[in-house]
């Protein structure tokens, strides 16, 4: 199969993106992520099944990483410097950028949790050594066979949708994308391109959300409620992204209503720690999100427990994680932070939905609008995925997927059969090819007749393939000279004798004579027209009066007494028959005989 | 077609190309060193009022005559025209009609300089393509001219109608030669190029028209041509352009540089294996003259990098890097000592170079060789569009130098040191000479880097008239033009002066060896380098042009291509085979594409001729019984054979070279028969 699709980390789950592709004898790893939920080997893609040797250099073609979040970046040292990938690694400038600092730290967040240390800071720059930084849109050749190009995925800075194609097949791997702009970013931008696969995430497969404004007031209300009565506001968020967002929002908003509670970005205003409990209120971003360590974790338990906080949740939380267990929870609750720690969680919870993120209306908007041949979803929830896939086959009719974590796909891959086409051919076909169709429609009020023409304009091309070293399409007319050859014409003929009633023949002889009835071709052909056009309505008749002509095949009164086509004489209709002579060529054989059939049945009737 | 062969980096070359029946022009530059004829602005005041008069004097003809005896003497500053000057452009360009252009394609920022005078006519329907950096710079230094020509419209007062005076007739005789070969072209017919300057909306019009790519970025017109900007090395944000099209692919090569020091180095592998190269680096060819004492030496390079051209291209490559960058640097550092050493004999140094490239690459390197030699002296960046400038250089990671992105991501910083610079106070950024807040800041000693190159333009203007005088100071600027002319209006003049050469393109020795890697099909080379490209035997065909000529290349294929897409099940294998396909033709990317409607493969007709003998062994095998006559056909000269089938049912067949007639009643025997036929006959 020319595309195989093994989806490493994300396959009915969130977090770990890994896909690796299978393109045309090229294998190509999208993203290498980290799952935050897990602390043993389970946080890291199973490496091993890409190649059983570890010898990734030559497995792998290149990596492309879509953009710096800890579950599309964070095993990438892991793989370059523990387990020794040393190939090309694609990412676009702004990823680049800022990639090393994400990677840092999260590593911090780990060692504070306690965790194995897996890799090294150095380890960090080493590995972002080996990354080629790639510019959106621009065309990159990996090697001879295989290139990749990066387009503008909203979601969060500097991430990008790749497009990859070897050969004839290509793909895209969509990473997260969101398709609506916001504050700071814009909305995924993609060209229309000839696909095979689409590889998307489906973290909100199910969710259509609602229109932003009325999201952002709620969420400012219970902010504002918040403050007001003198509470902390806790907003963990990642240091980039959902951060600037809301708070690029909450200033606004502090403007407008002339707040002046003070604003901390633990990141950028520094927040010490003994301000925790400072009394009055505040507003605080803390990383990481989605409460998995570190500095918003410790926030989180000094401020939970006291009615009048509030800890505003951005976005999605990965299952396992403390963030995930609040979205779920009502308070007042008793919460496990970790094996020793209980905590009592008193305050306000508000889930925002604000997430880079796609809705399922922007994911069918992306795949109508690329219209690939099959689709693969990752990152999401098994239950949500398979909705979105019956959605996408019945809407869309195109062929889905949602393969679970080490599981393989295979996707069959156009192929193209390069040839050169000669210039009369596209002449014919790219010159307009207007038909007219003229309906005449009546309208009852004032039964005046009504004429319209429609007209339509069907461009099919039609020629012929000349397979050889060079393929060759040439026009229909060309191909005897581009050969060489000579036509030689195949016709099959055949007399057939139809029986015409007496009447008719009453009608036409010419009287006085004993000659056999000479009657008037045009109305036997217009006869059998009639007869023929009840029969075959699929198929267009053309009648110009000597002779009727279905595709190949015409059919004339024959008046000749020898006619050479005429074999059989049948001899009780002889004398009330009229001989019609048939002439084919091959390919119309079956239509041919069908028509032959029914005009011996035939009696041809004035009537 | 080429237009023009340019000078240098400042005036690029100028292209017409017809590809696929879509014209497109390849730049549009403006000869901005055909300036020097026009005198700048004089600033003291008694120099303005001599000025004044004769200036007014310039309509009386007695004056008219003084100036005729003075065109007999060698020539001095008051012969250069006291008039608002205009701007030369590209003469024949005016000779085509401005709608018929299809496609532009800007290769450089200064390439772009003459675009508002295309765009402004409302026939011009073109779509411009350039790179993101090359048109922001192409902008700023088109703003940049525009407000430097603001100096002399306020002096001159508004336009006048119609032509100057100074392009009058029996004016332009007064000129002296040397000036008349500038203004009218060595054949007297380049008048007509004469300009006068573009408004501010004019460059904006002229912007909103330019569609931005990246590099390597597939932009597609009109679905049939697919153009793609690589990379030159030249300048931030120059490129070459590659257009592929139905029939055949072109490759313009302007003026490269395989590793520049700021700008992206130079993507020569993409341009691999195009049917027709253009080659317009005209950097040597300019040379050619100076360099004929080294022409020996020029084919000795020949030789010995086509022994390389069959090594591996690795080995060229690292010869090919290490030189330039090398060379580059050193010229930098030169004059970074130079300017070092004026500084501390107490003199000022100005610098008038207009390539940001370079000036962003100086600007660093100087304030590194300040600090390192502890002077303490403040350097000012005198241009309206200096801080644009200086902040649009921040931002374009992807437009940079390998060295330059490895510095951004080792130690996350800006990627120009200026940012700091500005903040130390150590570099003064000022819009304006007359701005209060750079008068307030002035000291002497100082280095200034400050536009226009031309020596007529701008501040430089008058720094130049203040410092002209000092021995002491220094004036850099760049090689390759008329100094004499240059510093016409500055006599006398007591200042020392550097001239720096930067690289503008290629070296002849290296292009061969390029040209081998890159294994073109044709390629155009200018007239001028043919004694050096036809030392050499290409394995490709090699074509010449010089101005103002259409070279005519042949064909490239008289079949175009096209991609049909079939499912992989239905694959054939047959070594030759022909089938009737239907369906829709696209035209996309460069390409034709038929998507089938129906996977019908269906043969239709057939060649060649009935073999009687083996068409009754064939119809015999299948139990017929036949009986076979030759006959003379009554109606026609034609052989006839008639095969008579009695068993199991009639039927008659009758042979000519061109047609078989198959007379049957029945269709089973009908296509037992037409089988036996068929399979005498090769069908298709």
């Amino acid at each position: 199969m020319p595309i195989d699709c093994l989806v490493l980390g994300a396959g009915q789950e969130v977090g770990k993106s890994c896909v690796v592709v299978t393109i045309n004898g090229k294998r190509i790893m999208f993203d290498c992520g980290m799952h935050m939920g897990y602390m043993d080997h389970n946080k890291y893609p199973d490496f091993s099944r890409i190649s059983k040797t570890r010898d990734f250099n030559k497995e792998l073609s290149c990596i492309i990483i879509t953009h710096f979040h800890q579950d599309h970046i964070g095993a990438l040292p892991y793989f370059t410097e523990v387990c020794g990938y040393n190939g090309p690694i694609y990412m676009t400038y702004p990823t680049k950028a800022l990639a090393p600092l994400m990677l840092e730290d999260n590593r911090n967040v780990m060692l504070g949790r306690g965790e194995k240390e897996q890799f090294t800071s150095e380890q960090i720059m080493e590995c972002m050594k080996k990354v080629i930084a790639v510019d959106l849109k621009q065309t990159v050749l990996v090697d001879n066979d295989l290139q990749i190009r990066a387009y503008y995925a909203g979601h969060v800075l500097g991430a990008a949708m790749f497009y990859a194609k070897v050969g004839d097949a290509a793909m895209v791997y969509t990473g997260d994308y969101n398709m609506t702009a916001d504050r700071h970013l814009g909305a995924a931008q993609i060209d229309r391109l000839q696909l095979d696969l689409v590889i998307t995430e489906s973290t909100y497969a199910t969710t259509t959300r609602d229109s932003k404004y009325v999201r952002e007031r709620e969420f400012l209300k219970a902010v504002h409620n918040c403050v007001a009565s003198g509470g902390k506001v806790l907003i963990p968020a990642f240091a980039l992204g959902r951060a600037q967002e809301i708070c690029m929002l909450l200033d606004d908003y502090w403007e407008r209503m002339n707040l002046n509670v003070p604003i901390y970005l633990s990141a950028v205003r520094s927040f010490d720690r003994s301000m925790i409990n400072a009394p009055g209120p505040c507003v605080l971003f803390a990383t990481p999100g989605m409460l998995t360590g570190g500095f918003s974790l410790e926030v989180f338990k000094q401020w939970a427990p006291c009615e009048q906080n509030l800890i505003a949740l951005p976005g999605y939380c990965v299952a396992g994680t403390v963030g995930r267990k609040l979205m779920s929870a009502k308070t007042p609750a008793i919460i496990n932070v970790d094996k020793n720690t209980q905590i009592d969680v008193r305050c306000q919870i508000h889930r925002l939905s604000f997430s880079a993120h796609t809705d399922d209306k922007g994911i069918m908007d992306l795949v109508r609008f690329l219209s690939p041949k099959h689709v693969i979803l990752v990152h999401g929830e098994k239950t949500n995925m398979a909705k979105l896939k019956e959605k996408i086959e019945s809407d869309l009719g195109i062929l889905c997927f949602y393969p679970a974590n080490n599981e393989s796909v295979p996707i069959p891959s156009t192929l193209y059969i390069k040839a050169d086409v000669s210039k009369s051919f596209l002449k014919s076909s790219l010159s307009p090819n207007f038909k007219f169709l003229k309906t005449i429609s009546r309208a009852d009020a004032d039964e005046r007749a009504k004429s319209s023409v429609q007209v339509y304009d069907d461009r099919v091309a039609e020629g012929a393939l000349i397979m050889q070293k060079n393929p060759k399409f040439v026009h229909q007319n060309e191909l005897m000279v581009s050969l060489g050859a000579e036509n030689h014409e195949v016709l099959v003929a055949y007399c057939c004798p139809v029986c015409v009633s007496d009447e008719l023949k009453d009608v036409a002889p010419s009287p006085g004579e004993n000659m056999p009835p000479v009657l008037d071709k045009r109305s036997l052909v217009h006869l059998l027209y009639t007869k023929l056009s009840n029969d075959f309505q699929d198929v267009t008749i053309q009648n110009d009066g000597d002779h009727l002509q279905i595709k190949s095949f015409t059919v004339s009164p024959c008046l000749k007494e020898m006619c050479p086509h005429r074999i059989q004489v049948n001899p009780d209709c002889t004398s009330k028959a009229v001989n019609f002579c048939c002439t084919w060529s091959m390919e119309d054989e079956k239509l041919a005989w069908g028509v032959v059939s029914i005009m011996k049945d035939l009696e041809l009737k004035t009537g | 077609t080429c237009l023009s062969e340019g000078k240098g980096y400042h005036f690029p070359p100028c292209h017409i190309v017809n590809i696929c029946g879509f014209r497109v022009l390849i730049d549009c530059p403006l000869d901005l060193s055909a300036l020097a004829v026009f005198s700048p602005l004089p600033t003291v005041i008694s120099n303005l009022f001599d000025e004044k008069t004769s200036n007014d004097g310039g309509q009386c003809s007695s004056n008219s005559e003084s100036v005729r005896q003075e065109v007999a003497e060698s020539f001095d500053s008051k012969s250069l025209i006291q008039a608002e000057p205009w701007y030369k452009t590209v003469k024949s360009l005016q000779l085509w009609s401005v709608h018929s252009l299809d496609v532009v394609l800007i290769s450089s920022p200064t390439g772009m300089l003459g675009l508002p005078f295309l765009t402004r006519n409302k026939d011009f329907r073109a779509k411009i393509y350039a790179t993101e950096a090359a048109s922001r710079l192409g902008e700023l230094l088109m703003e940049d001219l525009v407000s430097m020509h603001m100096e002399f419209r306020q002096f001159y007062g508004p336009e006048e109608f119609g032509c100057p005076q100074w392009m009058a007739w029996e004016k332009l005789e007064l000129l002296p030669m040397a000036l008349k070969d500038i203004v009218l072209g060595s054949e007297g017919t380049e008048l007509c190029g004469w300009m006068s300057i573009y408004s501010a909306a004019d460059i904006k019009g002229c912007m909103e028209k330019v569609q931005s790519v990246k590099y390597a970025e597939e932009a597609c017109y009109n679905g049939s041509l697919t153009i793609k900007a690589l990379s030159s090395g030249l300048e931030i944000g120059a490129c070459n352009w590659n257009i592929l099209s139905p029939r055949g692919s072109i490759s313009y090569l302007s003026g490269s540089v395989f590793a520049s020091t700021t700008a992206t180095g130079f993507d020569y592998k993409a341009l691999k294996g195009s049917d027709i190269l253009l080659y317009s680096d005209f950097t040597d060819c300019n040379d050619v003259d100076s360099e004929k004492n080294n022409f020996p030496l020029a084919t000795g390079g020949c030789s010995y990098s086509s022994d390389i051209g069959s090594c591996s291209e690795t080995i060229i490559e690292s010869w090919i890097d290490s030189s330039e960058y090398t060379r580059e640097m050193e010229t930098v550092s030169s004059i970074c000592s130079c300017a070092l050493e004026t500084i501390s004999d107490g003199g000022s140094v100005l610098i008038a170079i207009g390539r940001p490239g370079v000036m962003l690459q100086l600007l660093e390197d100087m304030s590194l060789s300040l600090d390192s030699s502890n002077l303490k002296v403040p350097i000012y960046l005198v241009s309206s569009v200096a801080e644009e400038l200086l902040a649009f250089s921040n931002i374009i990671p992807e437009c940079l130098s390998s060295q330059r992105q490895e510095r951004f991501y080792s130690k996350p910083g800006p990627l120009f040191t200026h940012v700091q610079l500005s903040n130390e106070k150590k570099l003064l950024v000022s819009p304006a000479i007359h701005s209060s807040k750079f008068l307030t800041s002035w000291q002497e000693p100082c280095i200034v880097f400050c536009p226009h190159w031309s020596l007529r333009l701008g501040p430089v203007v008058h720094l130049l008239q203040r410092w002209c005088q000092d021995p002491n100071s220094l004036l850099l600027m760049e090689e390759g033009y008329d100094i004499n002319l240059a510093f016409l209006p500055f006599k006398p003049m007591s200042m020392k002066y550097g001239l720096c050469s930067f690289i503008s393109g290629m070296k002849l020795r290296k292009v061969i060896p390029l040209l081998k890697i890159l294994q073109p099909k044709h390629v155009l080379v200018p007239e001028s380098l043919r004694p050096h490209i036809s030392c050499c035997n290409p394995n490709f065909s090699v074509c010449y042009f010089s101005e103002n000529e259409t070279v005519i290349m042949p064909k490239l294929k008289s079949y175009a291509d096209m991609d049909i897409a079939m499912d992989s099940d239905s694959k054939e294998k047959e070594e030759q085979y022909i089938a009737k396909l239907k369906g829709e033709l696209l035209v996309e990317q460069g390409k034709h594409r038929l998507v089938l409607e129906n996977k019908l493969v269906l043969s239709l007709q057939v060649k060649g001729r009935v073999d009687l003998d083996s068409l009754l062994t064939a119809l015999q095998k299948m139990g017929m019984k036949v009986t076979a006559e030759h006959a003379q056909s009554t109606d026609g000269p034609e052989n006839v054979s008639i095969v008579y089938i009695s068993e199991p049912k009639e039927a008659l067949i009758e042979i000519t070279p061109t047609r078989t007639m198959i007379s049957v009643a029945d269709e089973t025997t009908s296509s037992l028969v037409s089988e036996a036929v068929r399979s005498t006959l090769v069908c298709f």
